[in-house]
């Protein structure tokens, strides 16, 4: 197993100094002067000169490359321009917020997503098949922020006096302060003392909620997550629900699921302990796969819901053709993508022999 | 001498004849197909609008209605008007958009833009990923292994996000947009060409051509390709669905179409802070972006059952 890790981790190395390489070639086809495009109004000659000093564009190409290669090891991604700050404390203070919603849309998809795939795989040409493939098919046709929009208009403004209404923007509701767990646990006792790492585990809302045992901060997190967890794991949920039915459908008729029916086993154990558990293999690739998904999903529903995580930080980065500040989101992003990428090859190794030993 | 003919009979593709059957069978099995025939409806329907946009418009679709005679009341925003709704003022069947356009007009010739969009960046990407993959997979070696580390590296990004960056740099504008979805969308084609590059390039007939002295180029584009391309026509048709709703979130970003150019994502962008207000402004262009998809979605599916060997001829 050390051995298949080993080996995944150094076939990532290339693609890692690959995904470096776009991302240096894109910021040199920044149009005119790359000193002025990514300073903007406060680029005067001394601070153009010192910029070109710092990020050495004034050296032959290969070497600027081997100066961005060694700043961004050292997690120098530039500053940006649209925030006056680095970009890689800038994405250390959002990076929770979409982390948080991605993974709330991903639980949503899986959890609602793989039962349905069975289900209709296992009621083939039902009514439930017909329908979760129409879903599945509508689901993966709608743009996520209109989605979002469509939610957000039906859960805050048609439901608003019924038990159903949602909130259509932010984290928590606006006016309530909780306590971060830092400060519970006499940690810290302001954001000024505390440590980044506390300050990056607090901004987990849900996190935050558990370790201070505190109900209503729960609550709110929950009742605030619904809608654009909804907009964000719909299309995943669509994804998944349509693999899982045709791996399943195609376990289904194998040799050894007849052989445990003709055991005598439950029709539930046959299904679920036989069937189902082969016929994930698949649907956790594409799991890993959804992940760019979820990404640009956030991306375009943060703005939406008024959610201050990467994505409406790059919204207001585009806006303000604020260069490092987008070129960063993408390097960081597509570095994360590679990472839960191999996250899911080991996985997909641990769970298939086969797999590790060819 | 009696060799000479074999190799010569060998030589001649199968090509032709087997395409043309398997042409006829792909469209047989198309029909019998629900979702392929719901999904040739849809593209139908869509592509007659977007040739006959003028004819099935009511309005001109940047024309403001603000001192059109028979408008009345307060226009930018204003609600879908139909008598069946009990309205008798002038008939705007989706009511009118921030800038008192009419909303219907502008759907309807959003069609041509994102169709064109869609179609447009996708050819792109099937031609140059067709040429990277026929180049990738015939040569084989370090030209193979390096085109397609290269490729990885694209596929290493979520698309979307390489396709803004890009579009970010080089400056917002359709052009730039589609260029940025057609870059981001070449690996997919190329892979699936070289795939079946592969497993050509080794069959007999491909042999035969050779050694009667045809050259590479020859044997490339008239003897491979034709075996080739089935999947990319599966891949190509959902591929067209993908563009369009890339296309629209660039627009949503700003980063796409630029007003007044009516399109869906751009109209959407327009309209998402009047949610509350205006909520019809956001409905109707939502809608027409789902349906294109869906349409090419569900032609998509259908193609690969109906090209799927395993599913008809086995």
């Amino acid at each position: 197993m050390l051995n298949f890790i080993l080996r995944r981790l150094i076939a990532s190395l290339p693609v890692l100094i690959g995904i470096l390489a776009v991302t240096f070639a894109l910021g040199h086809l920044i149009p005119g002067d790359p000193c002025r495009a990514l300073l903007g109004e406060k680029a005067t000659d001394a601070t153009c000169n010192a910029f070109i000093e710092r990020y050495g564009l004034n050296k032959p190409l290969p070497q600027q490359f081997v100066t961005y290669m060694g700043n961004f090891v050292q997690g120098d991604l530039g500053n940006s321009i649209r925030f006056g700050r680095p970009v890689l404390t800038l994405l250390v203070e959002r990076l929770p917020v979409t982390i948080e919603l991605a993974i709330c849309a991903l639980i949503f998809a899986v959890l609602v997503g793989i039962p349905l795939g069975i289900l209709s795989a296992y009621r083939h040409n039902s009514a439930i098949d017909v329908g979760t493939m129409v879903i599945a098919n509508v689901g993966v046709s709608m743009p996520v922020f209109w989605l979002g929009l469509m939610l957000a208009f039906l859960f805050s403004v048609l439901l608003k006096d019924t038990i159903f209404v949602l909130p259509p923007s932010g984290r928590l509701s606006p006016g309530v302060d909780y306590p971060a767990f830092y400060q519970v646990w006499h940690l810290a006792t302001d954001e000024q003392s505390a440590s980044g790492l506390l300050i990056f585990l607090s901004r987990f809302n849900f996190l935050n909620s558990l370790l201070t045992a505190n109900g209503a901060q729960f609550v709110d997190t929950v009742r605030h997550m619904i809608l654009p967890a909804l907009a964000v794991g719909t299309i995943p949920l669509s994804i998944i629900a349509r693999i899982t039915r045709s791996s399943v459908l195609e376990v289904l008729g194998q040799d050894y699921v007849r052989t445990a029916r003709a055991k005598g086993l439950r029709e539930l154990t046959v299904v679920l302990s036989h069937a189902v558990r082969n016929a994930l293999l698949p649907v956790v690739t594409i799991i890993g796969l959804n992940f760019g998904g979820l990404i640009s999903g956030a991306v375009l529903t943060e703005t939406i819901f008024g959610l201050s995580g990467i994505g409406k930080m790059l919204f207001d980065g585009i806006t303000a053709r604020d260069y490092s500040l987008v070129q960063g989101v993408t390097l960081v992003t597509a570095v994360a993508f590679l990472v839960i990428n191999l996250g899911v090859d080991l996985i997909y190794g641990f769970l298939d022999p086969r797999i590790r030993v060819s | 001498m009696s060799a000479a003919p074999d190799v010569l009979q060998l030589a001649r593709p199968p090509a032709k004849t087997a395409s043309q059957n398997l042409l006829l069978e792909t469209f047989k099995n198309l029909l019998r197909n629900r979702s392929a025939i719901a999904g040739l409806i849809i593209i139908g329907f869509l592509v007659f609008i977007a040739v006959f946009a003028p004819q099935v418009a009511t309005h001109n679709p940047i024309q403001s209605m603000i001192g059109q005679p028979g408008e009345v009341g307060k226009l930018p925003g204003k609600a879908p008007c139909l008598i069946a709704l009990g309205c008798f003022e002038a008939q705007h069947i989706m009511g009118l958009d921030l800038n008192a356009r009419d909303l219907f007009t502008r759907v309807i010739y959003g069609t041509r833009t994102s169709l064109s969009v869609g179609l447009a960046s996708i050819s792109i990407a099937i031609f140059f990923g067709t040429l990277l993959g026929l180049v990738s997979g015939y040569a084989g070696g370090w030209v193979d292994n390096l085109l397609m580390r290269l490729l990885d590296v694209v596929l290493a990004f979520p698309s979307l996000l390489l396709a803004i960056t890009i579009v970010t740099i080089r400056g917002p504008g359709l052009e730039n947009a589609l260029a940025a979805i057609a870059i981001v969308s070449i690996p997919v084609y190329a892979r699936l060409i070289r795939a079946s590059v592969l497993s050509v390039k080794e069959m007999e007939y491909v042999l035969a051509v050779r050694s009667v002295g045809a050259g590479t180029l020859r044997i490339l584009f008239i003897h491979i390709f034709p075996n080739t391309w089935t999947p990319i026509i599966v891949q190509g048709t959902l591929g067209i669905g993908t563009a369009v709703l890339d296309a629209a979130a660039l627009s949503f970003l700003g980063l796409g179409a630029q007003p007044p150019t009516p399109e869906w994502g751009q109209m959407l962008s327009e309209a998402r802070n009047y949610l509350f207000t205006s909520p019809h402004l956001v409905l109707f262009p939502g809608i027409a972006i789902m349906i294109t998809v869906l349409g090419f979605n569900l032609l998509g599916d259908g193609l690969r059952d109906a090209l799927d060997p395993r599913l008809h001829r086995s």
